[in-house]
């Protein structure tokens, strides 16, 4: 799947979780892909993360960069 | 079994009142204070004649058969509207009242024709066998005076007949289509000898309300209404007890055969969600289970531009199980998965999970519930820690107040809508919250005290909106909060915040303050309270935010535990809850256990003997995704037309195009099978041994009342490619694999065929603590010990119109059709909805230049389709609506990608569209092209 669709739905998932202070938005984003997220998934969204920061949410940013040192399966 | 027919004991049981001891006929019984005399007679033994009375209706009086003798009382009183007193003594066969209902008989026989014996109700005649009981040996009146037995049948619906001629004016089918259905289509016309059953305003059936729900039919002790099936093959003779294929309310059916042809299909009285009661399609509409068009052979392409070849099971499978071991040898374990089938049963449904986990190794199985309620498994997780409904369907008859969030029940579960009316119009109060008005809103005997017709996307805007006035004019049950909840103090400061007021909400969701604050108020001051919601709340980009802004209302308001309260999603399939349950989701084992927890793995691996996956799979639009990079190449459809049903079906389209190897199991070749290279035929619920699961968590039996015409049933088949890949199932039956489900799943631990056959029915926990079942959750304390308030903050959703897409088109059902149509279209259900209209309120379409009828364009940025318009009132200026029902009209053609944020279930609710006339009627097939640019208006 394309990288695109990741970047869309997490930053729709960063959306319901702004209201949160950031570390705990990041916490509660993380914690959503690692549970619902095939590994696949998480690792389109961590390669955006390294290649391409800047096109990132912060919010999203920061729980894709988490997931990446998460190690392989993100 | 030989043909059931349930004990008829005239009257409704009042199980509520102190005991009474009655003689009758010297016999004594004890009953509860209100029975009637009738049943109370029933009871002890003792059957008196009755005509008009019958156990599902309240009783009329009008036959004057049921007449008694009572000790101390003059006269001879009709028994059905007599209640007992302590004490009472009554005498059912004294010459008196025999020789008063011989000549009641007499009567009714001189105005009756007298073809018993050819008549198709011979043998199954109340008023045959009446007759019989009082001994009517002459008809003094004789037969040449004025009658009605040369009236014509009106014959106009296609699945039964009224004859008036052979009408004894009992009124059972009034009363039925009042208390039973609640549509009040029928009415007795004239009065004395000219008093007739008339529908609506004295037309025939298929012009007038009537909604062909059968409880006429049912209720009628003659010919008079009957089904035409019976007309044609006689009278049944055996019955097989099973359960409907069609939404998730779940009825109990008796289907009764002559042999091994079904006769009709007759609600059971004793189902635990029916009660003896069914719709049209339910009723009625069963025959595309021996359609023509069923395909019975397995069939093999190697390419979907071939024709399809008739094959054996042996060759078809081993193509399957060649298949998909390619494609994993070539491209990862990740490359294949499944879709489970919402129509299956538990044990099918279990079987394909099992095969994904046991037999692919992966966890890439999924289910419809991923475009419906998947919002409501998330939702009711996270906040009360089970995901399924927290009552049963008889709960309402308790609620004083009931909220309908995003349903239709009238047209999508209409026989629960029955029940919910019957208590609206003992006096419960109603809101409605839907940007279309609905029946409910206004219907006979019942309006909506509050209808707050929401703008699509703005669900979350109006609960917060409504939770903001509990919380701020002091609406809280503090008790219930600090006792049973946890977040409380964190949710109700956010809520209480200046921007989710009604007042601050207004202008977005186009509901008056004044109405929100009245709704609520409504809701939390009430005794009990209940929310009962559809798809119109699952199927938003806050689908999941909005099932926990709910419970968090029913929470704060302590509606929750008890009967008549609680947050009571309306599943839409038969088997939707059944097929969550049984893990077909990507992240979930059976009984919605996280994949990620050893723990929780342990126990299927350590029976299945291979590992098990610990991390999500792929869900259904993740696997077209990934289709479409190239990454997913093969996929195993059971009984889902995702081709039709999901949104953005180009992108589906193209999806499964892209594949290698589909593989459809399905009753017929349907838009899906378009580009499957295998068909495997499934079977009907008529040949199924199993059990669904309803919304209201009840596991019914699904018996087969013929073998598999397929010659395998479909847990068989599973089992069968399972074993090609060298993990043999070994079940010898489909109880086995329902023993399997218990031993695995700690809310399942109780069930089995033994205990299904027992209690007819029983609604899941079913374990030690619950034997029989568990009709209220969270009564003692929620599931996840703790009610949790979730902070639910409203995020409008990024499909915005704009001057090309000033519409906003939302989506729905009606009652004929039921969901992609495979079914309702191949029957005769297809003559009240023989396409899918747009209907379009009238300020929008005078714009448009649009009149009733027109073909129009439905445009959105994803694609366009046509379909004829509709002027409607029941969508306000800027929405638009439109059913799904038939392919030609490509509904989902228009809808987007876009979804809800934690479960990915489309937002089929809300999508920008633009209207415009269309030059000529609709081309051949559907537009599945980019849109062109619209035409600002």
């Amino acid at each position: 799947m394309s990288s695109a669709d990741q970047v869309r739905m997490a930053t729709d998932i960063a959306a319901q979780f702004r209201h949160l202070p950031p570390e705990d938005g990041v916490a509660a984003i993380v914690t959503h892909l690692r549970s619902f997220w095939a590994p696949s998934m998480r690792a389109q969204l961590v390669e955006v993360a390294r290649s391409r920061p800047e096109t990132l949410d912060p919010l999203v940013r920061a729980a894709a960069e988490r997931l990446d040192d998460d190690g392989p399966a993100g | 079994m030989p043909l059931l027919r349930e004990p008829d004991r005239g009257t409704p049981a009042r199980p509520d009142g102190a005991p009474v001891d009655v003689v009758v006929d010297g016999l004594s019984v004890t009953v509860p204070e209100g029975t009637s005399v009738l049943r109370a007679a029933a009871e002890a033994g003792v059957e008196v004649p009755k005509l008009c009375a019958t156990e599902s209706l309240e009783p009329f009086g009008s036959c004057r058969m049921c007449l008694v003798e009572i000790d101390g009382r003059r006269g001879t009183p009709a028994s059905c509207t007599t209640p007992v007193t302590d004490g009472m003594v009554v005498h059912t066969q004294t010459p008196t009242v025999e020789r008063l209902r011989q000549g009641v008989m007499e009567l009714y026989l001189s105005d009756h024709p007298l073809d018993c014996l050819t008549c198709s109700d011979n043998g199954d005649c109340e008023l045959q066998d009446v007759a019989g009981a009082v001994g009517v040996r002459d008809v003094r009146y004789g037969y040449a005076g004025e009658n009605h037995t040369a009236e014509e049948k009106d014959t106009s619906n296609p699945y039964f007949d009224y004859d008036p001629s052979k009408c004894i004016v009992c009124s059972r089918c009034v009363r039925a289509c009042e208390e039973v259905q609640g549509t009040f289509a029928l009415t007795i016309t004239g009065r004395g000898f000219g008093s007739r059953v008339a529908a609506s305003g004295g037309e025939s059936f298929m012009d007038s309300e009537c909604v062909s729900c059968g409880a006429c039919v049912q209720a009628c002790p003659t010919a008079t209404l009957q089904e035409r099936t019976v007309v044609e093959l006689g009278v049944p003779k055996r019955t097989v007890l099973t359960t409907c294929a069609y939404c998730g309310v779940g009825c109990s059916f008796k289907a009764e055969l002559r042999g091994d042809q079904v006769v009709r299909m007759v609600p059971h009285r004793d189902g635990g969600a029916n009660e003896g009661h069914s719709c049209v399609k339910g009723r009625f509409a069963w025959g595309y289970a021996i359609h023509p068009d069923r395909v019975l052979s397995p069939m093999v392409r190697d390419t979907t531009e071939d024709d399809w070849v008739e094959t054996s099971w042996d060759e078809a499978i081993a193509r399957v199980v060649d298949g998909f071991a390619r494609l994993q040898a070539e491209h990862g374990p990740g490359a294949i998965g499944g879709i489970t089938s919402s129509r299956c049963t538990n044990e099918e449904v279990y079987a394909v999970q099992k095969l994904v986990r046991l037999g692919f190794g992966n966890n890439n199985v999924d289910t419809c519930a991923r475009v419906c309620h998947s919002p409501t498994g998330y939702g009711l997780k996270t906040t009360f820690g089970t995901s399924a409904g927290t009552q049963d369907f008889r709960s309402v008859a308790k609620a004083d107040v009931i909220l309908v969030i995003g349903a239709n029940p009238t047209a999508a579960h209409p026989v629960f809508a029955s029940r919910m009316k019957r208590r609206l119009r003992e006096g419960a109060e109603l809101v409605v919250i839907d940007p279309r008005r609905i029946d409910l809103v206004r219907s006979p005997h019942v309006e909506a005290a509050h209808h707050l017709q929401l703008q699509p996307g703005t669900n979350v805007a109006v609960v917060n909106a409504l939770a903001h006035v509990v919380v701020t004019e002091g609406l809280v049950d503090q008790g219930f909060v600090a006792e049973r909840c946890e977040g409380f103090a964190e949710w109700a400061a956010a809520i209480a915040a200046p921007e989710n007021s009604p007042e601050a909400t207004e202008a977005m969701t186009g509901v008056p303050a004044a109405e929100v604050r009245a709704a609520a108020r409504l809701y939390a001051g009430a005794a009990n309270a209940a929310i009962y919601y559809g798809l119109g709340v699952t199927e938003h980009s806050q689908g999941s935010t909005m099932v926990m802004g709910m419970a968090n209302l029913a929470m704060a308001t302590g509606n929750i535990g008890r009967e008549g309260v609680g947050v009571n999603p309306l599943r839409g399939q038969n088997n939707v809850q059944g097929s969550c349950d049984m893990g077909s989701f990507p992240h979930e084992l059976p009984g919605y256990r996280h994949v990620g927890d050893p723990a929780n793995r342990e126990a299927f691996e350590a029976l299945w003997g291979r590992p098990i996956q610990a991390e999500p799979g792929l869900r259904i639009p993740n696997m077209f995704d990934a289709a479409l990079d190239g990454t997913f190449r093969g996929l195993f459809i059971q009984g889902e037309d995702v081709a039709q049903s999901d949104p953005n079906i180009q992108h589906v389209h193209a999806a499964l195009a892209a594949m290698d190897l589909v593989v459809v199991q399905d009753l017929f070749l349907n838009e899906t099978a378009e580009f499957a290279h295998v068909f495997l035929p499934g079977t009907s619920f008529l040949e199924k041994d199993g059990t669904f699961t309803n919304a209201e968590r009840r596991i019914n039996r699904v018996r087969p009342v013929m073998p598999p015409r397929t010659g395998k049933h479909e847990w068989e088949v599973a089992g069968e490619i399972a074993a090609g890949l060298g993990h043999a199932f070994g079940y010898p039956d489909a109880s086995a694999i329902m023993d399997e489900i218990a031993a695995l799943t700690p809310t399942f631990a109780g069930v089995s065929f033994a205990l299904l056959d027992r209690l007819g029915s029983v609604q899941w926990p079913c374990n030690d603590s619950a034997p029989e079942g568990t009709p209220i959750m969270h009564a003692a304390g929620f599931v996840r010990g703790l009610g949790r308030f979730v902070p639910t903050p409203f995020v409008a959703t990024e499909e915005r119109t704009t001057r090309a897409y000033p519409l906003l088109l939302t989506t729905g059902r009606i009652l004929s059709q039921y969901n992609v149509g495979a079914q309702t279209r191949r029957t005769e259900n297809v003559r009240w909805h023989p396409e899918d209209v747009l209907d379009i309120h009238r300020a929008d379409a005078e714009l448009r230049g649009i009149a009733d009828g027109d073909w129009v364009h439905l445009a959105s940025r994803v694609g366009q389709t046509a379909m004829r318009a509709r002027l409607s009132d029941r969508v306000p200026p800027g929405v638009v609506y439109t059913t799904f029902h038939h392919p030609e009209s490509g509904a989902n053609v228009v809808t987007t990608e876009h979804s809800d944020w934690a479960t990915n279930c489309p937002e089929y609710k809300v999508t920008a569209v633009q209207v415009t006339v269309a030059e000529h009627a609709r081309p051949e097939g559907v537009e599945r092209s980019p849109s062109p640019p619209a035409v600002p208006v």
